[in-house]
Parts: structure tokens; sequence; C-alpha cells
């Protein structure tokens, strides 16, 4: 199955973005899961820990369409994809690795990149999936987490 | 929190604790405001409707997440979650809500998780999981796999 016309042009491009660890954002985010684990509010729990500080959980971002911080290229790949006939969205799945701890404070530049995307006929239909490689970097310059991130564009 | 899993403690087919999960609307709301996911077919029924299903879907995010909290329940503070992963199988509808604050009677799904691999690498003491969500009646919705460190009686760190 081809490609909608003009979206292969995608595949490669980088976006980059800065994110601050907020304390509210990341008990809101336990919360929301269901989560009590004190390592993610409870700052004198916290740190007496190994971490010494309050944590994201892993996976704290695992969606790249955060409202008001979305790249660009996200936009511009899903509205095409939408012009195209593939106006529906959803979630193929993550990979991550978690190579140091995100503590309250930090900020992240997020980098994500396009690497691959590829039209497949499925038992929901015609579908284009979108693979994205995301990395997390420190302001200690240290790579905290890498994901591979699928979104699948449906007809509709 | 619980007692310090060690790696001597697990062999491969140990099964992990199951954790008990329950999706309502009310919960969903929450996800995509913490999440910042703001897909409509995880609030707005219509829509959802709209796109051929039968109603508002539970994200895949949210079980995701309760994956997480499995694994990292289980390995406890001196754990270390390494690589995880996770593809969603098939879609799960919320509980709707019956008062402001209360769900009606309905689905309970079930955080699960299996040893499949115990392995030392670099000094670090590795265990392998497969791990799924799971319906009552058993349907698996969303599987994934987890790489944890976990400390060793016999070694530091």
């Amino acid at each position: 199955m081809p490609l909608p016309a003009g979206i292969t042009k995608f595949i490669g491009q980088v976006s980059s973005t800065i994110y601050e660890v907020e304390k509210g954002a990341v008990a809101r985010f336990a919360e929301a899961v269901g989560d009590p684990n004190p390592l993610y509010w409870d700052e004198e729990y916290a740190r007496k820990s190994r971490y010494g500080a309050v944590i994201a959980p892993p996976g704290f971002f695992g969606w790249p369409m955060r409202r008001g911080e979305s790249s660009d290229d996200l936009k511009t790949l899903v509205s095409s994809l939408a012009e195209a006939g593939y106006g529906r969205i959803l979630d193929g799945g993550i990979e991550w690795e978690f190579l140091k701890p995100i503590r309250v404070g930090d900020k992240l530049t997020v980098t994500s990149t396009v690497k691959n995307i590829v039209e497949r006929s499925g038992k929901t239909g015609k579908a284009v999936f979108a693979f994205r490689e995301i990395i997390y970097v420190n302001q200690n310059n240290e790579t905290v987490t890498r994901a591979r991130q699928t979104t699948i564009h449906l007809v509709g | 929190m619980a007692k310090q899993l060690y790696w001597e403690d697990v062999e491969v087919g140990t099964e992990l604790p199951s954790l008990a999960k329950v999706a309502t609307t009310q919960i969903l709301v929450g996800w995509a405001g913490a999440s910042g996911d703001f897909v409509p077919l995880h609030y707005d029924d219509a829509f959802a409707r709209s796109q051929g299903l039968p109603g508002v879907i539970v994200h895949g995010a949210l079980k995701r997440q309760w994956l997480v909290q499995l694994i990292i329940d289980w390995s406890g503070d001196e754990g270390t979650l390494r690589k995880f992963s996770c593809q969603y199988r098939a879609v799960d509808f919320p509980r709707p809500m019956r008062t402001l604050t209360e769900a009606q009677e309905g689905e309970t799904w079930w955080g699960k998780g299996k040893v499949t691999k115990k392995y030392i690498e670099n000094g670090d003491h590795y265990v392998a999981c497969d791990i799924w969500v799971g319906k009552g009646e058993g349907e698996v919705t969303t599987t994934g796999r987890a790489t944890v460190i976990l400390p060793s009686r016999s070694a530091k760190g």
C-alpha cells in the first residue's frame, strides 16, 4: 500500500522541547494512576530513599501529544495524515529504556525524531503507523530515558 | 512500603502479586488532565460513537501505567525498572458514574506478571517479566515486558 503523497518527508524530522518536572504535575500523575507510592509525593520519605528527592514515576512522559507542548512535527504529521483521510489516531504502544531517575525540579530536553512511517492493512482496515524515538536529557546532560513510541492513524 | 524483594527470592515462573484496578469515566478525565492526552475518544461519548465505538474507551497509557505500578510495587524501593514495553491488544470501556463520586458496578481489571528470565550482567542482578492487563473474565487487553534490577543478598548494590 502506498503512503499518502508527501508523508514520507516527515521521516527523519526532529523536534525538541524543554519540560520542567514540577512537583504538582508528578503528584497529579501518580494520583491519576491511583498509585500511592510515596516516592512520587512525600518529600521526607523520598529524601531518605536512595533517590534523595521526589522522583517522577517511570512513564511520566509517555504520550507525545501533551497539550501546549506538542511538537510541531507531530501536529503537522497528524494534520497531514488527517487531510489524507487518516483522521483517527490510536496509541500503538511504547518501548522504554530507563537510564537515570527523573527528579522533581529536573529540566528535561525532549528530542523526538520520526524514525519511520509505514502503511499496513489490518483487521481495522488501512492504517498508517508512525514510529518515533524520543530522548530525554536532563540539566546535567545525562540521558535519563529513551523511548520508542508508535502511533496508529486510521481512516475515518 | 512492603518488605524489599531480593533477586534470590524469585525464580523463572514466579508470579507477581496481582494489582486490581478500576477505570471510571471520572478517572479517565483525571488521567487526561494529568497526562496531557486530550484525544476525545476518552471523554466524549458522542465523539466515540461517531468513530464507530459503543462509547468512550480507556486510555492505553493508563493501562500502561498500571503495569508500571505493578512492577514497581513488586520490585520495591531498591529495585530499578530498566526496560519496559507494552502494546494494546483490545479496547476497554470505563465504568460510567452513578453519583458524583461513585461509579456503576462493572469491570475490574487486573495487572499481572510472571518472571521469564533471571540473569547477571555487568554485576547487576536482572529479572525479566511478562506483564499484562486482563479483565475479570480473563480477556487480556494489554501485554508487555519489563526488565528490572533487584538487589542481591550476595552482592552490594
